[in-house]
C-alpha cells in the first residue's frame, strides 16, 4: 500500500484569510485611514506552509482542534478553494497547468462529503434530482440508463429508492448523510474528502455510516482524506494520520505509530486527553497555558506556551517537520535538529 | 447515608401538539444522591434535554408534565409556584444548555450578566461580585478574564461562549446542575479542563450532576451512575462501571459494541440496525423490538420496570445476561 503512486500531493500549500473585523473595529480603521496612517487587515493564516502527499487506497486521517485550518485544507485538497500560495499536484501534475477540460476531470474525481448533511443539500430538490444532477450535467449518464443508474447509487449508499421522489427534510440526519455520499458517488469519484462526516449524527447511526465508507472503500476503491476531531473514529479508520496545530501539520504516521508511539508533544497531550469507554471515573486535570488566537499565533513553535518541554529555541525558531522513523515525521525541537 | 439531591419518580412529560401527542418523557424515574454525577446517555430525541427542563421547570406549552413528583431535597418541585421555582433556578439549581446562548444575553456585556446574576441571590458588593465572576471565568480556562468581562458575546468564539455559560451556571456552587450536552463541541483539552472543574464542585462542595450526553466515553470517565434512555424511557440504570462493563438491555449492548475502541482497528463496526422512531403516536410495546435482536411477541407489550440485579434497574423482557465481547 505505501508503495503506491500519490493521487494528491500538497507542496507548501498555505491559505491566509483577511480577518473580517466588527463594525467598531471598521470604525476605528476607517478613522485611522482618513487620518492618512497606513492599517492592515489582520490574517489569518488558517494553512501554513503544509507537504501532504496522499497515495492512492489509503485512508489519510487528519485531526486537531477546532479552527487549526482542516477544513480549509480540505477544500484545497478538494480542489473548491485555491491556496494562497504553493502547489497541488493531482496524479502528478501540478494543476495550475490544467486547461478547463482537465480542471472539470479532476473536479469530479475529488468529491467532498460534510458534516452538516442539512446546509449541504438544496431543500427544495428532489433527492433523486440532487444524486442525478451531476452525472447527467457532466454526461456520465445519457437519458435511457437514467433512473436505473441513480436507483444503483441509492443503494450503494443503503437507501431504499422507493424514497427517491421525497425532499430532504423528509429523512433523519443518517439518511441524509447517505444522500450526500449517493451524491458524491454518482460523479464516480475516486478521491472522497469527508469533513467530520459523522460528528453530527448519534452512536448507532455513527457506527452503519463508518461501516458503508468501510465498504465502499473496498468495492470501489476509494482513497480518503478523512477530517475529524474524534480519535477514536480515526483512529480506526485510517491507515495513516496527520496532525494539525494552529495551521501546521506538526506529526505524520501510520495510525500505529501515531497511537501507539506518538512523537509530538501535543499529539501526546491530545491522546491522553481522549474520552475512553474502557476508562473508569478519572481525575480530569486542567491543563495549564492557554488556547491560542490563529490571528496571533505563538512565535517560534506554536505550541509552546503550552508545551511542558518548551526550551528557549521554541520561541524563536518553527521546528521543521522532520522524519524521526521510517515513515514518521514529527515538528518538535526535541528531536534535535540543525 | 446517602442523601438525594434528586429524587425523580413516574415522571411524564407530553408535548400536545396538533398532528398528535409526544410523548417526550413518559414514566421515568431516576435519582442522584449528593456529590455524585449521573451520565443520562440517549440518541437525539430520545427526551434527555427535555427530562432537564422538566426539572428546573422550564417546559413549555404545548408541552406539560403530566405525571410524577421531582423532589429536590426532599421538595416537589412540581407543586411550586413560578416564584419560589426563580428562586431556585441560577442559585441551588443551574441548568447548562447545548446552546449557550440559552443563557447568554447578546447584547449585554459579559461582566454585567455575571455580577447580575450574582446580585440576584446574594447580597455582596459590585466589586466583590465582579471578582467572583472574573475567578468563575478564570476557572473555566478563559484566557485574560479580567478583559474578558468587558466583552459582548458575539466577540467569543462557540467554544468560549459555551465556557462562560459554564462559568455562570457555576457562580452560586449551585446543589443541583443539569449539564446538557455542554461539551460536544469543544476540543477535548478544553473538555478535559471543565470536567476538571465540575468533579472539584461534585467533591468539595456535594453538587449533584446530572450530565447528558450521547457520549458514553465521557460518561465512563466522568460519572458515578449512568441512564439510558430510549424514545422518552429510561431502559436501564445502574453505576457506570456495571453498566458498561455488564449492559443488560439489549440497546445499551448495542451502543457499547458499537464504539470504535471495542472494535479491532480497520474492521467492520458491530452496528444497530435501523433507527430511532418518532415518538408521535408511538405504539405501545417496546419502543426498541423493530432493532431489537431478542424481539418475540412478548415485546409487544410495555416492558415494566424490573431489578434484575443489586443496584440495577431494566426496561425488558429479555435481558441480556452474557457479556460483551
Ligand atoms: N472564509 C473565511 N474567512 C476568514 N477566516 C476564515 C475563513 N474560513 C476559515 N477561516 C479561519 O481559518 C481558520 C481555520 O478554519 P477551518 O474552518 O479550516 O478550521 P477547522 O480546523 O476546520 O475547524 P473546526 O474543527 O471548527 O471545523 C480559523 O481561524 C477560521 O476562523
Ligand atoms: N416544543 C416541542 N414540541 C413538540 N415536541 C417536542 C418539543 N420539544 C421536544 N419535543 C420532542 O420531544 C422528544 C425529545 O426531545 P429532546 O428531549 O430534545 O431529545 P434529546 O435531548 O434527547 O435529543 C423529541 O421527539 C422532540 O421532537
Ligand atoms: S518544539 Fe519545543 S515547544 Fe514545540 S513541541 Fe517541541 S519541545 Fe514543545
Ligand atoms: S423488551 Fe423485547 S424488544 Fe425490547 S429490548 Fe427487550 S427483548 Fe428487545
Ligand atoms: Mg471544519
Ligand atoms: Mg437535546
Amino acid at each position: 500500500m505505501s508503495a503506491s503512486a500519490p493521487v494528491i500531493e500538497l507542496k507548501g500549500i498555505s491559505k491566509r484569510f483577511g480577518k473580517t473585523l466588527d463594525i467598531a473595529a471598521k470604525m476605528t480603521q476607517g478613522l485611522r485611514r482618513a487620518m492618512g496612517s497606513t492599517v492592515r487587515e489582520p490574517v489569518v493564516r488558517a494553512v501554513d506552509n503544509v507537504d501532504l502527499v496522499v497515495r492512492r487506497g489509503e485512508v489519510l486521517g487528519l485531526v486537531g482542534e477546532s479552527g487549526c485550518g482542516k477544513s480549509t485544507l480540505g477544500r484545497m485538497v478538494a480542489g473548491i478553494m485555491a491556496p494562497s500560495d504553493g502547489t497541488v499536484l493531482f496524479e502528478g501534475r501540478d494543476i495550475a497547468g490544467f486547461d478547463a477540460e482537465e480542471t472539470r476531470r479532476a473536479k469530479l474525481k475529488v468529491q467532498m462529503i460534510f458534516q452538516d448533511p442539512y446546509a449541504s443539500l438544496n431543500p427544495r430538490m428532489r433527492v433523486e434530482e440532487i444524486v442525478g444532477e451531476a452525472p447527467r450535467v457532466h454526461k456520465l449518464i445519457g437519458p435511457e440508463g437514467y433512473d436505473a443508474y441513480v436507483d444503483a447509487q441509492f443503494r450503494r449508499a443503503g437507501l431504499d429508492p422507493a424514497y427517491k421522489r421525497r425532499y430532504p427534510h423528509q429523512f433523519s440526519g443518517g439518511q441524509r448523510q447517505r444522500i450526500g455520499i449517493a451524491r458524491a458517488l454518482a460523479v464516480q469519484p475516486e478521491f472522497l474528502v469527508c469533513d467530520e462526516a459523522v460528528a453530527a449524527l448519534d452512536v448507532s447511526i455513527q457506527a452503519q455510516i463508518l461501516n458503508l465508507f468501510m465498504d465502499l472503500r473496498e468495492q470501489l476503491d476509494l482513497t480518503y482524506l478523512f477530517i475529524s476531531h474524534d480519535l477514536g473514529v480515526v483512529e480506526h479508520l485510517s491507515d495513516r494520520v496527520a496532525i494539525m496545530y494552529l495551521g501546521r501539520i506538526v506529526e505524520e504516521a501510520s495510525a500505529e505509530d501515531i497511537f501507539d508511539r506518538p512523537n509530538h508533544p501535543y499529539t501526546q497531550a491530545l491522546l491522553a486527553e481522549v474520552p475512553r469507554i474502557d476508562t473508569r471515573k478519572r481525575q480530569f486535570t486542567a491543563i495549564s497555558g492557554e488556547i491560542p488566537s490563529p490571528i496571533n499565533p505563538p512565535s517560534g513553535c506554536h505550541f509552546h506556551p503550552r508545551c511542558p518541554h518548551a526550551m528557549a529555541v521554541c520561541r524563536e525558531r518553527a521546528p521543521a517537520l522532520a522524519s524521526v522513523a521510517p515513515g514518521h515525521r514529527s515538528a518538535c525541537h526535541l528531536n534535535g535538529e540543525g | 447515608m446517602s442523601e438525594l439531591t434528586l429524587d425523580v419518580q413516574g415522571l411524564s412529560t407530553h408535548f400536545f401538539t396538533r398532528a398528535g401527542v409526544v410523548r417526550a418523557v413518559d414514566d421515568i424515574s431516576f435519582s442522584v444522591p449528593r456529590g455524585r454525577v449521573l451520565g443520562l446517555v440517549g440518541e437525539s430525541g430520545s427526551g434527555k434535554s427535555v427530562t432537564g427542563f422538566s426539572v428546573i421547570g422550564l417546559v413549555d406549552p404545548p408541552g406539560r408534565i403530566t405525571a410524577g413528583k421531582i423532589l429536590f431535597q426532599g421538595r416537589d418541585l412540581t407543586k411550586l409556584d413560578e416564584r419560589d421555582l426563580r428562586d431556585l433556578r441560577g442559585n441551588r439549581i443551574a441548568m447548562i444548555f447545548q446552546d449557550p446562548m440559552m443563557t447568554l444575553n447578546p447584547v449585554l456585556r459579559i461582566d454585567t450578566q455575571m455580577i447580575e446574576t450574582v446580585l440576584a441571590h446574594d447580597s455582596v458588593s459590585r466589586s466583590s461580585a465582579r471578582e467572583r465572576a472574573r475567578d468563575a471565568l478564570g476557572m473555566v480556562g478563559i484566557p485574560s478574564p479580567e478583559e474578558r468581562l468587558n466583552a459582548y458575546p458575539h466577540q467569543f468564539s462557540g467554544g468560549m461562549r459555551q465556557r462562560v455559560a459554564i462559568a455562570i451556571a457555576l457562580l452560586h456552587r449551585p446543589d443541583l446542575i443539569i449539564a446538557d450536552e455542554p461539551t460536544t463541541a469543544l476540543d477535548v483539552t478544553i473538555q478535559a479542563q471543565i470536567l476538571a472543574e465540575v468533579q472539584k464542585l461534585a467533591r468539595e462542595v456535594g453538587t449533584a450532576l446530572i450530565w447528558i450526553t450521547h457520549d458514553l466515553s465521557v460518561i465512563a470517565g466522568l460519572a458515578d451512575d449512568i441512564a439510558v434512555m430510549y424514545a422518552g424511557r429510561i431502559v436501564e440504570t445502574g453505576r457506570v462501571e456495571e453498566v458498561l462493563d455488564r449492559p443488560l438491555h439489549p440497546y445499551t449492548h448495542g451502543l457499547i459494541g458499537s464504539v470504535p475502541s471495542r472494535n479491532a482497528r480497520g474492521q467492520r463496526l458491530r452496528q444497530i440496525p435501523g433507527m430511532t422512531p418518532s415518538l408521535l403516536n408511538l405504539p405501545p410495546g417496546c419502543a426498541f423490538r423493530s432493532r431489537c435482536p431478542r424481539a418475540d411477541a412478548a415485546c409487544e407489550q410495555d416492558p415494566p420496570d424490573s431489578h434484575p440485579l443489586e443496584g440495577r434497574t431494566l426496561r425488558c423482557f429479555h435481558p441480556q445476561l452474557e457479556m460483551v465481547a
